[in-house]
């Protein structure tokens, strides 16, 4: 017992990096706040535009969400990390993970606000047209506030998946919360910064986590 | 443009990678495999942990459950992979891999089961012991079929995502698809290889998103 204390739980090792690690998650946080805002943004735009229901626009937009929601993201990050620069396009580790992250998340948020428009009886569209609303207008203040509603516990969960992703930043040198922590296991030989650095996701998702159940059960209860 | 098809989508590169590319594929089923099969289990337990009317029962599997969720894959499998050995237990990549994983999974497994049972509702329950089926006869004969049934989407789309997370086991060098080909990568000095992984990644998927998309248009309907 003593030595798994002394192994993962070293606090002298602890105080030595914390720093580091606290680093990661200033760098971790302030990813996964713009992976969501761009994510869910650009997602709810591709939705939008794809009740104007043009035929090509549409096929380009549901090609772009499957493809998306099919590819890991890690094969396409270092797709962009290892191959982009060849041909002259040379973006930081943090540019590709922001870049690529923020798309996947677009791709899955726009399924889900879509299927929140597609779960709208289509005679509100045409009620809403009736009594004199434009598309546009009808798109904004009759079908976007439920369709948002519904969106909510589905696009929380996604987007909780994949900020933790994140941590693929490891992977291609961005100095998030999982390198710092690594970094920090070899130079120390212990353990003890992955602990420090797990405790340091779960400080940041349980609140998410809890939150994201908080809203299923509220979400069900009305559904009820 | 040239450059980028030279770059990106060169056929001799890519005819050159392709067999390695094909036992990375092998490997990656072996972890698929195991990890749906092991996750589809204990995701189960996890559920029925979860909605257990014994609260000694129910807060472990909640809380279990919650950390996993909060926890990055990534950093559960470095942690199982790089830091077990400092306690002196010795894990081959496969096997960090595959326990990372399937921690990870029966916590989402688990989430979809509980949704699944939570749609039956409790008169069934009851209806099924007063016809004197025991608590374990319920759970199979009555409740599972239905739940399953009910929640066939979330099970399709959180097994998409485990083919898809079998991909970070590259990180520890375990030689499955996106491994080999990011060796072939670094050896060529060019990323058809990597792209060639996307196009298996995407023809092997592509059919299931469609048919998850097909499911949510169903339900909506």
């Amino acid at each position: 017992m003593d030595r798994f204390l002394e192994t993962f739980f070293n606090a002298t090792v602890m105080a030595r990096y914390l720093p580091d690690i606290l680093h990661g998650v200033g760098v971790t946080v302030l990813l996964a706040v713009a992976i969501i805002l761009a994510g869910v943004a650009a997602g709810l735009v591709l939705a939008c535009l794809r009740t104007a229901r043009l035929r090509w626009l549409n096929f380009l937009i549901i090609c772009y969400a499957d493809v998306g929601r099919a590819l890991p993201p890690l094969v396409v990050i270092l797709l962009f990390y290892f191959g982009l620069p060849n041909i002259g396009i040379t973006l930081s580790g943090p540019m590709v993970l922001f870049v690529v992250l923020s798309a996947t998340l677009a791709a899955f948020a726009e399924e889900i606000f879509w299927a929140g428009f597609t779960s709208l009886p289509r005679g509100q569209w045409e009620a809403g047209r009736a009594t004199g609303l434009g598309s546009l207008q009808v798109l904004v203040w009759i079908a976007l506030p439920q369709a948002v509603r519904l969106a909510v516990p589905p696009l929380v969960n996604r987007a909780l998946a994949i900020t933790k992703m994140t941590a693929l930043g490891s992977v291609i040198g961005v100095s998030e919360i999982l390198s710092a922590a690594t970094t920090a296991q070899s130079f120390s030989g212990s353990a003890s910064p992955l602990t420090l650095g797990a405790l340091a996701y779960l400080a940041i998702f349980v609140p998410f986590v809890i939150f994201a159940r908080w809203l299923e059960s509220r979400f069900a209860w009305k559904k009820a | 443009m040239d450059l980028f098809l030279d770059q990106f989508f060169n056929l001799d590169v890519m005819a050159r990678a392709l067999p390695f590319l094909l036992q990375g594929l092998w490997m990656t089923a072996k972890i698929c495999a195991a990890v749906i099969l092991l996750g589809l289990v204990g995701g189960f337990f996890l559920a029925l942990g979860c909605l257990s009317p014994r609260r000694w029962l129910r807060w472990p599997a909640v809380v279990v459950t919650d950390f996993f969720r909060a926890l990055p894959p990534l950093v559960l499998l470095i942690f199982v992979y790089s830091g077990l050995p400092f306690a002196g237990i010795q894990v081959s990549p496969f096997a960090a891999v595959v326990i990372a994983f399937f921690l990870n999974n029966s916590s989402y497994y688990g989430e979809v089961y509980r949704a699944g049972i939570e749609s039956i509702p409790r008169g069934q329950w009851e209806a099924a012991r007063s016809t004197g089926l025991t608590q374990a006869q319920t759970i199979g004969y009555v409740i599972l079929p239905q739940a399953v049934r009910n929640v066939l989407p979330d099970l399709l789309s959180n097994t998409i995502e485990v083919v898809k997370l079998t991909s970070l086991a590259s990180v520890v060098s375990l030689g499955e698809l996106l491994y080999s080909a990011n060796m072939a990568r670094s050896l060529t000095y060019n990323a058809s290889p990597i792209m060639l992984a996307a196009l298996i990644y995407l023809v092997l998927l592509w059919p299931l998103v469609r048919l998850v998309s097909r499911f949510q248009r169903g339900l909506a309907a």
